[in-house]
């Protein structure tokens, strides 16, 4: 898996005029990377991703991947977004079967890829259960089980525990890492979240905002197991300080005027 | 609940039993019952309501048949929406009622025009609400549809159709009583029987008992109507129910 990105630019018209979203964006994920891409509010992170996902299309630019240009959306390039899309009336083992369904896959072998992947992501016990009898933690987790049983090349992630609270969250991006070490699947997550971006991601891309663009290309040198203890380390630290100074560096000029 | 139907029963009985009105004008509880009774043994009681009811069958059934293709196309084509739209919103204002000689004209006096009357009465309704519920499909899971792989397609008849489900089942629900309405409305004007016909002979010979239990049986039928429509959501729609 190759994913590319190259001079990637989207403009959106408005009727107050034209807002430049994306200006230029540079990036890649290779075969079983965990990437992510941290900026703040307004620099074209959903916007990003939705290109890549091929649920917009770019003004300038192109996305490929292994070679082949983005044109629209498909079951190589699978995403999990922030509200939980579940669908309300399928019981969770059917969530994760859906999408091998709308693939033409036969209901035995359906049956037991989704199986797999609900009890990867530690779910069995809830396989008849109506999403909305889950909770939010519990919902991701379908979802994120519902995209890995189309066997995407990608797996695009847009701040998928944003709306989780505090503790939900460290359990979940704990969750994330293992899932992502058991699994070996390439994602490409976006957040606003600097902790979160360091804790999970080998390479972090951060973005500037209005418009977005890369400002740096970091690689996080810490062991791939992390577990939460490792925000008190100095390296996890110094990331972390590295990645708000960067944002800062462009948020404050901006404040003061 | 046991109330809200014992009090008026009780305020009825007692008015009419303290003769503060004529009879003719409020007959008793009592009476009506023997009316009820009287309709029952001549066999009109079960010809008339078969008849209004096998017209709103009918008619709100071919409705609900057509109303759920187009309200649903509408809701997820802007084109289709964009040629319709306008002339539904039109005619949706003219009271079907007003076409009632329109429709003798061009259909006689038989069946047709009564079940014409309850199909317009009801199709336009339906369809603008089944289009509106498709509005309120959420983007992110036709999104979430089409990153797994669906075609627009699979979108449309494994996503949008049952997600509006319940919301077709309640449009059925409020409108149908606008087709019991309508069914009485056409028997008024001219049938050979169904239970507003049975109103209007009752009126003539000054049998208000009869009118009253054709009332009764009005509310009970159309009641009952609305009740087998909630099961039907409670059996089909469990998921949309909290
Ligand atoms: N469909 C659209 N039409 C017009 N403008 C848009 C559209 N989508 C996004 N934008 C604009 O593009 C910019 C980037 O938006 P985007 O949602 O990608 O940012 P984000 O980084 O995801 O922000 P957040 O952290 O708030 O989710 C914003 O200024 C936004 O107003
Ligand atoms: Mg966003």
């Amino acid at each position: 898996m190759h994913l590319e990105i190259n001079s990637l630019s989207k403009q959106f018209e408005t009727r107050q005029g034209p807002i430049l979203a994306l200006d230029g964006i540079d990036m890649h994920v290779e075969t079983g990377e965990f990437v992510c891409a941290v900026g703040a509010s307004g620099s074209g992170k959903s916007t990003l991703l939705r290109l890549v996902a091929g649920l917009d299309m770019p003004t300038a630019g192109e996305i490929t991947v292994d070679g082949q240009i983005v044109t629209g959306p498909g079951s190589d390039r699978g995403m999990v977004f922030q509200s939980y899309t579940l669908y309300p009336w399928m019981t969770v083992q059917n969530n994760v079967e859906f999408g091998l369904k709308l693939q033409g896959i036969g209901a035995k072998e359906r049956r037991e890829m989704a199986s797999y992947y609900l009890d990867v992501v530690g779910l069995t016990r809830f396989a008849r259960s109506l999403p909305k009898q889950l909770s939010g933690g519990m919902k991701q987790r379908v979802a994120i089980a519902r995209t890995l049983a189309s066997r995407p090349k990608i797996m695009l992630m847009d701040e998928p525990f944003g709306a989780l609270d505090v503790q939900t969250k460290e359990t979940m991006q704990q969750f994330m890492l293992d899932l992502w070490n058991r699994t070996g699947v390439s994602i490409l997550m976006i957040t606003h979240d600097v902790d979160e971006a360091v804790f999970l991601a080998q390479r972090v891309y951060v973005l500037t905002a209005h418009p977005g663009t890369v400002q740096r290309e970091l690689f996080v040198d810490l062991p791939s197991d992390r577990t939460y203890t490792v925000r008190r380390d100095r390296a996890f630290q110094d990331y972390r300080e590295e990645i708000m100074d960067l944002l800062r560096g462009k948020m404050t000029p901006a404040l003061a005027s | 609940m046991v109330l809200s139907i014992a009090v008026p029963l009780v305020l009825w009985w007692l008015v009419s039993s303290l003769d503060l009105v004529n009879d003719k004008f409020l007959p008793s509880p009592l009476q009506v019952v023997q009316a009820l009774g009287r309709l029952w043994t001549d066999g009109f009681l079960l010809d008339d309501t078969a008849a209004s009811l096998m017209r709103v069958t009918v008619g709100f059934g071919l409705a609900a048949l057509v109303s759920v293709p187009i309200g649903i196309a509408m809701g997820a084509f802007a084109s289709v929406r964009s040629l319709l739209e306008p002339i539904i919103g039109v005619v949706r204002y003219m009271p079907p009622p007003a076409f009632i000689p329109l429709l003798i004209i061009y259909l006689g006096l038989g069946e047709a025009p009564k079940i014409a009357l309850i199909f317009m009465g009801t199709v336009f309704f339906n369809i603008l609400m089944i289009m509106d519920a498709v509005k309120f499909v959420p983007k992110a899971l036709l999104e979430t549809t089409y990153t797994l792989g669906g075609q627009r397609r699979q979108a449309l008849f494994q996503v949008i159709a049952p997600y509006v489900l319940p919301n077709i089942i309640d449009t059925f629900r409020i409108n149908i009583a606008t087709s019991w309405s309508l069914v009485v409305v056409a028997e008024l004007v001219a049938a050979e029987n169904g239970l507003g016909k049975r109103i209007v002979l009752a009126q003539k010979f000054f049998n208000t008992d009869e009118i009253f239990a054709c009332l009764i049986i009005l509310g009970v039928i159309g009641f009952a109507l609305d009740l087998s429509l909630r099961y039907l959501m409670r059996l089909t729609c469990k998921w949309a129910i909290d």
